[in-house]
This record gives C-alpha cells, sequence and structure tokens, in this order.
C-alpha cells in the first residue's frame, strides 16, 4: 500500500477527511520551503501537494503565476524541489508528498531520472497538469514500476468515458477540479460540486480529492461533507505572497489559516 | 525520405501526432472541447457547404488567387536563380494569417460559439481574427504580451476600430507565449461558449492540422501558377518560420514533390550564438508547450527561455509539430537569419522592387537572396511573402532614429 493510500484510508476508517495544503517549493525562497512544509503539517495538513515551478503555467490565475516567478527568481530546478523533499524526511516520514507541476521540467530532466530521483528522495504522487492519460503512455508506467502514485485531474467538462478511463490509470486519489476555469479564479458551486463528486463515486472506488475554490473553514466543510478530501492552493500561495518579508510572521499566518479548516473538517458528522 | 500521399495522411495520428511530436498536452478542463473540435472539423472538412463557403469567402473577401509575381530586377541585381514572390500581402487585411481566421471563423459559427478569443504577436493574427469577428458579429478578445502592445501600436488600434477588445499580458516575457498563456487560461473558464482561434501550427491537436489544412491554399495556388507561369515546379521554397503557419502552408502541397527544397527561415534575433534568438529549429531541443511536443527554446531545467527578434510575428520560442518532424525526417531545412539582414532583405526589397515586406517576411527574404545567388539561372526560388511591412513602419523608423 503506498503512503498516500494508507493516509486516506486510515482517513476513512476515522470517519475523517483529508486536508491537502498546496505550495510552491522555493516561494518566497527555497530556503524556506522544507520548513514551510513542517508547518503545513503542524497545522492539520494529511498530505502536501508541492507545487514544482514554471515558466508558463497554463492552468493558474496571478497567485501562483507571481508564485512560479517568485521561485524562478532564485533559479529553482526540479532536482532542487526533489532535494527539498529528501530534507523534508529526514524529520517526517509520515506524510505523503505529491509533486505537482507541468511536464516540461519532468521531460527536460529525462523521465527515467525524474522517476528514480523522487522515488529514492521520498515523493509519494506525481501529479502533472498537462499531461492527460492519452498522452501517458510512456510515462506513467515509470511512475507505477516505483509504486509513485499516478495522479490525473477530472473537470467538469469530463465525460463518464473519460472519468471511468482516467480513473484507471489513477492511484492513490483522483483530483476534481471544481469549476471551470483557472486556479483562484472562480467561485465554488457546492451542490454542483456534490452532485458531480457522488458521480465520480459510482464509477470509480478511489478517494475523491477537490480542489480550485477552497478558501476557508466553510468552503472547506462545505466541499469536505462531499468528498474525501480538500486541497487548498491560491489562499496559501497568497498568504506567503502577503508575508514573505517576514519569516516568522509568514509561518504564523499559514497555520491560523489551516487550523480552522483542519477543525471545520474534523467537526463534521458525516 | 521520399514522401507519398498515403504517408503523408498519416501525419498526424488519430492523436493527433507527427512522429514523436504534436499531441494533445493540455489540462483536462479543455479535453472535451478539443475532441469535438477534432470531431467536428472532420465531419465539415468534406461538407461540400462548409467547404463551399470556405472557398467563396477566400475569393470575394480576401482576395485570393494571390498572384505569384516574377521579382526580375531583383532576380537580376543578385544574379543567380529566378525569384517569385507568393504575394500574400495582397491578401485582405496585409497577411497570410487571414486564410486560417476565415476558416476558423467559420468552424466558429458551424459550431454556434458567439465569443471568439485570439492570441497575437505582430498583432496581424489579431487585426484578421477582429476582421472576420466584425464581418460576422462575434464577440472579440485577443490576448498580446504588453511589449508587442507597445511595438505593434497600430495594430492595437485597428483591432479596437474594428470592435475588438485587446488584453495587455503582462505576465512572463510580455510577448507571444505568454499570450497564449492567457488565451488559454480564458478559454478554461469560458470553455462553453468560446471559441479559440488560434493564429499559428502550434497548440494541441486538432489546432496544427487544421491550421495547415486552412494556409495550405497557399502552396496549391503556388505549384499551379508557377508550373503556368514558370512552366516548371519550383527549385526551392522559402518562407519565415515564428509558429510556422506560412511556412507549413506553401510547404504542404509539395512535400511528395522529391526536386522540391524547402526552406524555413527562423529569426537568428542578434545571432545564433549570443542566445538571443527566436530559433528554437536550428538551436533549441524538443519538449512540451502550449500542447503539443516540439522544439523549443528553453534552459537545462526545462524552463521555456526568453526570445528576442526584431520581428514580433517571429518572437516565440516553439514551433509547429509538423516542423519539428519535417526537420527530423530531413525534408525541409530550418536556417536562421539575423535582426541585421532582415532589415538589410526589408530595405532590398522595397527598394529593388518597390514591395515593403513585413519584419517577418524580410526573413524569407534575406535568406531567399542568399540562396539564390548560389544557383542557377533556370532555376526558381519562390518566396512566401507572408505580410505587408505597413505594421513596421514604426520600427524601422526607430532602427532609423526617426522618431513619428
Ligand atoms: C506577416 C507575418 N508573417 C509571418 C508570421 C509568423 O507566423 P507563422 O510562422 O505562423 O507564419 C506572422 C505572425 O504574426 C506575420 O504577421
Amino acid at each position: 500500500m503506498s503512503r498516500i493510500e494508507g493516509v486516506l484510508k486510515s482517513l476513512k476508517s476515522q470517519g475523517r477527511k483529508a486536508l491537502i495544503p498546496y505550495i510552491t517549493a522555493g516561494d518566497p525562497h527555497p530556503d524556506q520551503t522544507v520548513e514551510l512544509m513542517h508547518t503545513l503539517v503542524k497545522a492539520g495538513a494529511d498530505i502536501i501537494e508541492l507545487g514544482v515551478p514554471f515558466s508558463d503555467p497554463m492552468a493558474d490565475g496571478p497567485v501562483i503565476q507571481q508564485a512560479c516567478e517568485r521561485s524562478l527568481v532564485h533559479g529553482t530546478s526540479l532536482r532542487q524541489v526533489i532535494g527539498m523533499v529528501k530534507t523534508f524526511r529526514e524529520t517526517d516520514d509520515q506524510t505523503p508528498i505529491v509533486l505537482m507541476g507541468y511536464l516540461n521540467p519532468m521531460e527536460a530532466m529525462g523521465y527515467e531520472l525524474f522517476a528514480n530521483s523522487a522515488k529514492e528522495a521520498g515523493v509519494d504522487g506525481i501529479l502533472t497538469v498537462d499531461l492527460p492519460p492519452e498522452e501517458a503512455d510512456e510515462v506513467a508506467p515509470l511512475f507505477t514500476e516505483r509504486n509513485l502514485d499516478a495522479i490525473f485531474l477530472l473537470a467538469p467538462t469530463t465525460t463518464d468515458d473519460r472519468i471511468r478511463a482516467i480513473s484507471e490509470h489513477s492511484s492513490g486519489y483522483v483530483y476534481y477540479v471544481s469549476f471551470k476555469g483557472v486556479t483562484g479564479s472562480g467561485t465554488i458551486d457546492i451542490d454542483e460540486v456534490a452532485s458531480k463528486v457522488a458521480h465520480i463515486h459510482e464509477l470509480t472506488a478511489l478517494p475523491v480529492g477537490v480542489g480550485f475554490g477552497i478558501r476557508d473553514a466553510e468552503t472547506a466543510a462545505a466541499v469536505g461533507r462531499v468528498s474525501d478530501g480538500v486541497i487548498v492552493g491560491s489562499v496559501l500561495v497568497d498568504t506567503i505572497a502577503r508575508n514573505q518579508a517576514d519569516p516568522v510572521q509568514l509561518n504564523k499566518a499559514l497555520t491560523d489559516l489551516l487550523h480552522p479548516m483542519r477543525e471545520a473538517l474534523d467537526n463534521l458528522t458525516v | 525520405m521520399k514522401l507519398t500521399e498515403e504517408m503523408l495522411s498519416g501525419f498526424p495520428d488519430a492523436r493527433g501526432h507527427f512522429g514523436a511530436y504534436g499531441g494533445r498536452f493540455v489540462s483536462e478542463t479543455l479535453f472535451d472541447s478539443l475532441m469535438t473540435l477534432e470531431k467536428e472539423y472532420k465531419r465539415l472538412k468534406n461538407d461540400p457547404d462548409f467547404q463551399a463557403e470556405f472557398d467563396k469567402d477566400l475569393a470575394h473577401y480576401v482576395g485570393r488567387p494571390s498572384p505569384l509575381y516574377f521579382a526580375e530586377r531583383l532576380s537580376r541585381e543578385t544574379g543567380g536563380a529566378q525569384i517569385w514572390l507568393k504575394r500574400e500581402d495582397l491578401n485582405h487585411t496585409g497577411a497570410h494569417k487571414v486564410n486560417n481566421t476565415i476558416g476558423q471563423a467559420l468552424l466558429a459559427s458551424f459550431l454556434g460559439k458567439k465569443r471568439v478569443i485570439a492570441e497575437t504577436g505582430a498583432g496581424q493574427h489579431g487585426v484578421a481574427t477582429a476582421t472576420v469577428c466584425a464581418r460576422l458579429g462575434l464577440e472579440c478578445h485577443v490576448f498580446m504580451g504588453a511589449e508587442d502592445v507597445q511595438r505593434q501600436s497600430l495594430n492595437v488600434y485597428r483591432m479596437k476600430l474594428l470592435g475588438a477588445t485587446v488584453h495587455s499580458v503582462q505576465s512572463g516575457t510580455k510577448t507571444l507565449k505568454d499570450a497564449m498563456n492567457d488565451a488559454m487560461r480564458d478559454w478554461v473558464a469560458n470553455v462553453d461558449d468560446t471559441f479559440y482561434i488560434i493564429g499559428t501550427v502550434a497548440g494541441p491537436h486538432p489546432y496544427p492540422l487544421l491550421v495547415r489544412d486552412f494556409q495550405s491554399v497557399i502552396g496549391r495556388e503556388t505549384r499551379e501558377q508557377c508550373l503556368a507561369q514558370a512552366r516548371k515546379l519550383p527549385d526551392a521554397l522559402v518562407a519565415c518560420v515564428g509558429g510556422g503557419s506560412n511556412a507549413i502552408g506553401m510547404f504542404y502541397p509539395f512535400l511528395t514533390d522529391e526536386s522540391v527544397q524547402m526552406y524555413g527561415v527562423e529569426a537568428g534575433g542578434l545571432g545564433i550564438e549570443t542566445g538571443k534568438h527566436a530559433a528554437p529549429l536550428s538551436a533549441g531541443r524538443p519538449g512540451v508547450l502550449h500542447g503539443n511536443r516540439t522544439y523549443l527554446m528553453e534552459d537545462e531545467n526545462g524552463q521555456i527561455a526568453g526570445t528576442h527578434s526584431v520581428s514580433a510575428g517571429l518572437d516565440y520560442p516553439g514551433v509547429g509539430p509538423e516542423h519539428s518532424w519535417l526537420k527530423d525526417i530531413g525534408r525541409a531545412n530550418y536556417v536562421s537569419v539575423t535582426d541585421d539582414e532582415a532589415m538589410e532583405g526589408f530595405r532590398k526589397l522595397t527598394r529593388v522592387e518597390g514591395i515593403m515586406p513585413a519584419l517577418e517576411t524580410a526573413h524569407a527574404v534575406a535568406y531567399a537572396i542568399k540562396l539564390a545567388a548560389t544557383m542557377e539561372k533556370d532555376q526558381v526560388v519562390v518566396i512566401n511573402v507572408s505580410g505587408r511591412g505597413d505594421k513596421d513602419i514604426q520600427t524601422v523608423a526607430k532602427l532609423d532614429g526617426i522618431e513619428m
């Protein structure tokens, strides 16, 4: 069983929902990322999605675009991001880490080397925004062979046939994108998400995490009620942007943001 | 490799691949739209009503066929092969771009989409899109890098006059690639009612296929005209390559004519050795950007590199996937000329033939002159004059130190 599967199974058996924060590696500075990851865990994170910065993040709104730019100013590379996970693992071998990013940095590094290094560093899952399963024949087996979970996106526009096919290619969980738009843009329609996630649950046995549009305890609870986990991104990255000058304040601000979400999720009676 | 019609029909394959290139590398939200577009295009491609409408618009609205003109004086001064010009600059709106926008806008209408978005570099594709939208009564949004908004201000104003909203893109390098990023972002958010008219043979499948089909009218006409006027097939074709739409439009109908050499001319900027250029086929390596795998300019970590060219329309770090394939199999040659050489080409064609080419086109002109000089008098070189230079007057004046 993968670390991701283990965590999600254990949460499920306790009737709890996963809290999955996203931050961009190297933002505001590569030296701070590992500390921020530990902060996220202390504040209640079950799984961390660690963003690999890319020069052309086509599926992201301005908040995460700027995080990529802040990170790339310091030349943050995929190798360095894998190094951050390795350092994180020195003191935390429980919390699953999903690398989330775009394909080109992985292609430039070389897929085999990437898969080997990621596995060796203690990465658990890979989510590549611009890699649909149709293009993944070459890459996905390299992940599966190493027991790295391949996590794919589902969207409001995904047809039933594709939900089935994508789920077959996925392991760990599937990531449902709650609205049509880039990260940090739209507002989430809870009723719509509820019915779509219920429908996805009919088509696959995999846990369903929901991301895009979750910004506070209230939206986290509402989405947690109808899914297996919530992914929180832009609001955290925005908090990093606003507190980048003061590392102490930054850790506190992230904690203050995540903590109420954790509590709200744990107070759900489902 | 000798290409046959039968072989060509397999490129792209069912998943939009040209060998190792092309494909559909997009976020999930767009996937279904691309599948629908592909299905509908396949249907409409063989629909006589659609084709008749397209042909009618090309004839009466664009003004096709565009002439194939023998540049006698330029040929004589160059002292080698005969240089002929395919006059896409004479099209309505002044460039080849309109061939494609007519086709895609027609697709949008057949699909019932009321809102159109487009990216633009030089502004030619933006103007061509705004033009067809004005004619069809479609809402039009054009994304343009903030730097290009500056250097192509004339075209920005043209788009506004035509009723389009121009979005100045502030992210990244503020040029064409960033405009394309923002167009994709808009499309994800408005995928139900919006048609994305991509301006070149790049992007996810089926765009490289349909843009190539719409632009192939250039090569089909050239083939007929050359046989009629020069009484032979061309020996060499020369076209500039930004994303590669005017080049593929010229090359494609000649791919199975083994005797016809093809030269795609990339922007060498300040010189390939300086790194300040926009020549992915000459100096890049394969990667994935904007929905397809192709040659790219990138750093060792896979971050897309900044580009430089005097011409906004060539200032792009990628290139259409079919060109990447043609390069690898050796069917077409890809070369580059510098900003300075292109400027010389611009001045030469202007002074010797009274034809002022776009700065993009000037790259093809500069290379063709060098090439023709090495060839025999009975040989024929055809330059695809992809656009006229009016939009670049301010840039040229600035290089001459003149404030306008
Ligand atoms: C006149 C002209 N030629 C060439 C290009 C380059 O595009 P492509 O390589 O797709 O033909 C442009 C792009 O804006 C253009 O305006």
